[in-house]
């Protein structure tokens, strides 16, 4: 029973994009269907951002140790709806012409900002693998830890582009937040308990 | 034409289900003949029954010079991709938030500087007034654009009617403000109820009309309905729309994206591919319909006819 699990979690991130496709292939993408590609796998890649960095919070408050399998999956799919976002912008926005594109980069904050996203989550999946985790050994970690910094590029590329109404990019910092409060309240607890032990 | 308000309809005089159906038809067919001839007057009747899919047909629209020769968005990418953050901020909520909309009766005023200011039940206000064709491409600010057969009339012919003083130099129009009937006015988004602005030699262009239709139709709810600006060469959010007041002011107005922006939406926001937006480019614009941008045409390509209206002025500083 448990080696389905895995897989069964696998076609379930799949579940975006396999909605995506179908409602290319129905036309269902509404009027501005490029536009909608690119709102949706941003969603996703964000969204999937998130529910990685929930696992250890999820672990550390309810023991939900077995989350952690699935971790690198969850992450990778972060990556793959990343890519298939920023593919459509080179494809779509600016048709190849890298030139532009590397204009544009550089000129408006939010893409700045969201390409930076995107660039720290390349080395996270080129190491994501067991053979570079031991490689790399402590300073995996350390490394890792750069997924706070694309997290909160992501959530800033976001605020940046809307026009007026914000809550929805604000209800992803509120998450963003929370995990990293849950975070630094488990790493400070290992202190508080040195501290007892030291005065007793 | 006597407007009947639901409480004086008796059973006998509502229509009855398969007559209902079969309105297009009906409508179709009749238009061609009588309602073609008694297009004014029939107006305040097609104002009662509106809905997106089935609107009613407007009789006796004149062709108009102003018929832009490019492929028409369809209709159904213009009834279903609406910036109206009254109903919504995402632009499939307001075909579905604004189906209920109820925009009739409605009543405009027409005040401030004006030698007739007076208050209108939208029937009596439209019926003087010539209805045409337009077919303008709108630009919105978010880059992207589309061709729009409106129909409407020029605003110039309203000035003629309500005589601005000589102290007008500016128009300022107000869309409805009824947070029960449009859901996006109970979060505050934007300053609520939407203000929007014209010098009065803008509103004067004979580019700009005041649209009640599209696509020979009356105008669907979440498009504005039932009375919308129309400025081609500006971009789309001083398009304002369900417009009930027009007020004429000596003053510039205070315009709700400009409040809500002063760096980014200026009160001019004439089309202009070389001045950005300070988060995006505005050189170029997807045409809905296209996978990829196109160029964005100066004044969204009425620079011919518009250009004289800023000359000497810094497009720069006046965005």
């Amino acid at each position: 029973m448990r080696r389905y699990i895995k897989p069964a979690v696998f076609l379930i991130c799949l579940i975006p994009l396999a909605i995506l496709v179908c409602d290319a292939f129905h036309q269902a993408l509404g009027a501005n269907p490029v536009e909608k590609i690119t709102h949706r796998t941003g969603d996703w890649s964000l969204r999937f951002l998130l529910i990685t960095l929930a696992v250890t919070p999820l672990r550390k408050l309810f023991g939900w140790k077995s989350l952690m399998r699935y971790r690198r999956m969850l992450g990778l799919f972060a990556f793959f709806y990343v890519c298939l976002h920023f593919a459509t912008y080179l494809v779509f926005d600016h048709f190849f012409d890298i030139g532009e594109m590397a204009k544009d980069i550089a000129k408006r904050p939010y893409i700045t900002v969201g390409f930076t996203a995107f660039l720290l989550l390349i080395p996270l999946a080129v190491t994501s693998t067991g053979k570079m985790m031991k490689r790399l050994g402590r300073h995996w970690q350390r490394l890792h830890q750069l997924v706070y910094v694309s997290a909160v590029c992501g959530i800033l590329h976001y605020l940046w582009l809307v026009k007026a109404d914000l809550l929805q990019p604000l209800i992803y910092a509120v998450i963003l937040l929370l995990l990293f409060g849950i975070r630094v309240w488990y790493q400070r607890k290992p202190l508080d308990t040195a501290f007892l032990e030291y005065s007793n | 034409m006597i407007i009947k308000r639901p409480d004086s309809i008796k059973a006998s005089e509502i229509t009855d289900e398969t007559n209902y159906q079969n309105r297009r038809e009906f409508l179709s067919t009749v238009s061609r003949s009588t309602l073609a001839l008694a297009a004014g007057a029939s107006f305040p009747v097609l104002l009662g029954s509106r809905r997106t899919d089935a609107a009613p047909a407007l009789g006796n629209i004149q062709k108009s010079r102003y018929a832009l020769d490019e492929e028409k968005t369809p209709i159904e990418d213009i009834t279903r991709y609406n910036n109206f953050y009254e109903f919504s901020t995402d632009k499939e909520g307001p075909a579905l938030l604004a189906r209920k909309f109820k925009t009739d009766p409605w009543t405009l005023r027409i005040e401030g500087e004006v030698n007739k200011p007076a208050t209108y039940q939208l029937e009596d206000f439209i019926k003087p007034y010539t209805l045409e064709e337009r077919v303008y491409r709108l630009r919105c600010v978010e880059a992207w654009s589309m061709v729009i057969p409106w129909v409407g009339f020029a605003f110039a012919d309203v000035l003629k009617k309500v005589e601005p003083t000589s102290r007008a130099k500016f128009v300022e129009f107000t869309t409805l403000y009824d947070p029960r009937q449009m859901p996006g006015q109970q979060r505050r988004v934007l300053e609520w109820p939407y203000v929007e602005g014209l010098r009065i030699d803008e509103a004067a262009h004979p580019l700009t009309i005041l649209a009640v239709g599209l696509y020979g139709k009356l105008l669907p709810n979440q498009n504005g309905a039932p009375l919308r600006l129309v400025v081609p060469w500006k971009y789309g959010f001083k398009n304002i729309k369900s417009i009930v007041r027009i007020r004429f002011t000596e003053k510039q107005p205070g315009t709700t994206w400009n409040i809500a922006g002063p760096q980014e939406y200026g009160f001019y926001a004439n089309v202009n591919p070389t001045v950005d937006h300070p988060r995006w480019s505005q050189a170029r614009e997807r045409r809905i319909g296209d996978f990829f941008k196109r160029e964005t045409l100066m004044f969204n390509g009425y620079a011919d006819e518009v250009a004289g209206l800023y000359s000497g002025m810094d497009l720069r500083k006046y965005y």
